[in-house]
């Protein structure tokens, strides 16, 4: 009854073509930016913000950039955590080695370094395909790891490989506080997701589609396939070293190569295919299910422990976390195996014919 | 609908008066980061159990710090970064008001913390792990790797050689066979200076996360055939060096580990092979040490033990959190005695505290913790406080000290952590305290 369209037309294509088409879709978002723009950093504790708000938002770029390059192109990577890495070390690199560069010229600049590290680990891709890409594709969560290990002048010499990123400052205000940094985070991300939603609606993305289903049929109504390959992992790695760059200078604040692990690079991989394999949206969701969960458990489990008298120690806490975790992530490939956004597409389809269900 | 507006306020009302008896006044909180699941369960558990036992065992036989009674509150890392971070974030409130410092087990976790732990006046302590250039005091204010590092200790494994050879390490061969990681790579620089010094020849041969494949390494020092190899393994890595060294046949006396690679997780499963096997250690294993049969007796006996698995007791990762807890406690009752005793202290007084500790052996003998770890004595340009290592050798069955109390040498490393720490400063744009202000 609310969430029904009729009544809305459209008088030109601009109106057809727009990025929400539907009115409701336009308000609520509006609504959400409004929230999580105004309203939560005003309500939101020091521990929303750095222990849950920013890695959700992070991850949830990584993830995006994963479901670019496997949702939408098809191309199954397991380098994820690797562009990340990219990303962190550039960024530090470039504050680092040029005087005076703006942070967000360096953010920039990670994410164009990890997209030409993401073209060269992407030309396998030219002659084998599938699982046997994602093969090729740990090539490159090795390699980098190691390489960063390796020399040290990525780590400007540090002697145990760990760098500690920079003060971020915009305009001679520095963003210190967690509240700063979940703005600036959440500006990023928005931008970025904005235009991740409008890149494939193009033609760019149409293309992607077309040689993720098929890619032979692609290459004879004349797609190319090189370019198309090619430019979905640039666009990926690009926003994962993004990511990489936000985790390095916003979260942690000090990262080391070995933490940007294959154990990473899996974890990006469940987000998407838990929240939606080819959906923006669904790379969101993907990424709170994964983060958000076991903090929840971990946080509800003893207090329910205690309410019904049991007598868990922290371990035993841990452990039925685990194994709640994995039930729940099972229950949920069985239930939709194309991922929580799907739900909420059935959601909607529904809502659509509520109250009168035919 | 009645009946659920009359309770409403009742609850309101149990909330606030659990909420008040959670921040009682006369209690001095632990925030607790540990790990008891996930890759490195088992040794978390040993060392975790014995922080854990020696709190309970304040509490139990003095009745707390001076009377404030300790109480702790425990959040699972899993020797996660990110987790980590989350546990820090959700104990952080209650530490504002009164803390002891944090430990972290985990080098990952405590770079992770090492600003922010600052920013909200926390202070965090690195026992032999972390940042070892922390020693500087006036670029880390509130971050202490206490007793000592791994720069100091592979100086004192290096003493430890020179001694045993009764003469010097001129012309020696020495391989240093590393976990290829920021905790193998840390020692590097130290052991070059040390080369350079001692006029030895230092051959570096790293081994790759996990390390359960070391015939190529073995090969190569087999060729060596070096004097001494210096070993810095982690996890699997070393019972697989420890069998490798035994099919190549390399002398396992000649084999001195790191204090990683030093436990009875390490050498009970390489079985035969670890006989003979030297490692270093800031504390000793065993039971004979007179606190830890008293741990055994007052807080087993009372039923109110941490470990399920009684027999870790005595092993040297539990005898390492008891170590830990003893420094925490002491710093807490030196806080107490400058600004009020029996009263909780903040994170700034403890900060205070452990800043200026001194722990003499009179001291270690009260608490009845004699030769469990070397004396300490810290200040603002010197975190570190000892800087003393004993080595042990496995003789088949536990761990026997064959050496003294040995101090790695501070005139070459500590201006090698001066360097560090400075080269950190310029980067974040900090500026460092003076030093000879603080009081």
């Amino acid at each position: 009854m609310i969430y029904r369209e009729a009544g809305q037309f459209k008088t030109s294509y601009a109106a057809d073509q727009q990025l929400f088409p539907i009115r409701q879709d336009r308000i609520g978002i509006l609504i959400l930016l409004a929230v999580v723009f105004l309203a939560i950093p005003g309500i939101a504790s020091e521990y929303w913000f750095s222990a849950i708000l920013i890695p959700f938002l992070i991850f949830s770029l990584a993830a995006l950039g994963l479901n670019i390059l496997t949702g939408y192109a098809g191309q199954l990577s397991l380098g994820s955590a690797a562009f990340m890495a990219v990303g962190a070390y550039a960024a530090y690199n470039f504050q680092l080695r040029i005087d005076g560069i703006p942070i967000l010229i360096s953010f920039g600049f990670a994410g164009l370094t990890a997209a030409g590290v993401g073209i060269l680990f992407g030309l396998p891709s030219l002659w084998i395909k599938g699982f046997y890409l994602a093969v090729a594709t740990l090539a490159a969560q090795f390699f980098i790891v190691w390489c960063l290990t390796k020399f040290p002048w990525f780590s400007n010499y540090s002697s145990s490989g760990v760098i500690s990123a920079q003060k971020v400052v915009i305009l001679g205000h520095e963003f210190a506080s967690p509240r700063e940094k979940y703005l600036l985070v959440l500006s990023i991300v928005a931008v970025m997701a904005l235009a991740a939603k409008n890149m494939v609606r193009s033609s760019t993305g149409r293309a992607w589609m077309a040689v993720r289903d098929m890619d032979v049929a692609a290459a004879v109504i004349g797609i190319r396939l090189m370019p198309t390959k090619l430019l979905a992992f640039a666009v990926s790695s690009f926003y994962c070293g993004v990511a990489g760059a936000l985790y390095a200078f916003c979260y942690l604040g000090s990262v080391e190569p070995d933490g940007f692990s294959l154990d990473m690079s899996f974890r990006i991989l469940f987000m998407i295919i838990i929240g939606g394999v080819g959906s923006i949206l669904g790379s969101f969701l993907g990424a709170a299910f994964i983060l958000l969960l076991p903090i929840f458990l971990d946080i509800t489990l003893p207090w329910a422990a205690g309410l019904l008298g049991l007598p868990f120690s922290n371990a035993t806490v841990s452990h039925i976390q685990i194994l709640l975790f994995g039930t729940l992530i099972m229950f949920f490939l069985i239930v939709e195996p194309h991922g929580l956004a799907r739900l909420w597409q059935i959601g909607k389809e529904k809502l659509r014919l509520w109250p009168f269900p035919h | 609908m009645f009946k659920h507006r009359k309770s409403v306020p009742t609850a309101a009302i149990s909330i606030a008066l659990l909420a008040q008896g959670a921040i009682a006044a006369e209690e001095q909180f632990f925030p607790v980061l540990s790990y008891r699941v996930g890759p490195y369960g088992a040794n978390g558990q040993s060392f975790f159990g014995g922080f854990v036992d020696y709190l309970t065992y304040v509490n139990l036989k003095e009745n707390g710090v001076n009377g404030v009674k300790i109480v702790w509150e425990e959040c699972e890392t899993e020797y996660n970064n990110a987790k980590g971070i989350e546990c820090y974030e959700r104990l952080k409130d209650k530490a504002k008001v009164s803390t002891g410092p944090i430990h972290t087990m985990s080098t990952g976790v405590a770079y992770a913390l090492i600003d922010k732990s600052k920013e909200d006046k926390i202070p965090l302590a690195m026992m032999g792990y972390g940042r070892t250039d922390a020693v500087d005091g006036s670029v880390f204010p509130y971050a202490f790797p206490l007793v000592t590092t791994y720069q100091m200790q592979a100086s004192a494994i290096l003493r430890f050689i020179k001694e045993r050879e009764k003469g010097g390490l001129e012309g020696k061969k020495i391989v240093y066979l590393y976990h290829d990681s920021a905790y193998g790579k840390e020692p590097i620089v130290a052991l070059q200076e040390e080369a350079k010094l001692n006029k030895f020849e230092l051959t570096l041969i790293p081994v790759a996360h996990p390390g359960n494949e070391q015939g190529a390494q073995w090969l190569k020092i087999r060729q060596e055939n070096p004097d001494y190899v210096v070993f810095w393994g982690w996890g699997v890595m070393n019972q697989t060096a420890l069998k490798a060294a035994q099919k190549v046949s390399f002398s396992r006396d000649k084999m001195i580990g790191s204090w990683w690679a030093g436990s009875e997780e390490d050498t009970v499963p390489a079985g035969d092979a670890a006989k003979g096997y030297m490692a270093a250690t800031w504390n000793v294993a065993g039971k004979d040490v007179p606190l830890i049969a008293d741990i055994e007796k007052v807080v087993y006996g009372a039923g109110k033990g941490n470990l399920q698995d009684t027999s870790k007791i005595g092993t040297i990762l539990y005898n390492r959190g008891v170590s830990a807890a003893v420094l925490s406690v002491e710093a807490t009752r030196k806080a107490q005695e400058k600004y009020g005793k029996g009263k909780p202290v903040n994170g700034e007084q403890v900060r205070w505290a452990m800043e200026n500790l001194d722990i003499t052996d009179a001291r270690l003998k009260e608490i009845g913790a004699t030769n469990l770890l070397p004396q300490i004595k810290t200040s603002c340009t010197d975190h570190e406080g000892s800087g003393k290592v004993k080595i042990q050798q496995w003789d088949g069955a536990k761990w026997i000290p064959v050496s003294g109390w040995i101090e790695g040498n501070k005139g070459l490393i500590h201006p090698l952590f001066q360097a560090s720490a400075k080269q950190y400063a310029t980067e974040k744009g900090i500026a460092p305290r003076d030093c000879s202000k603080e009081k």
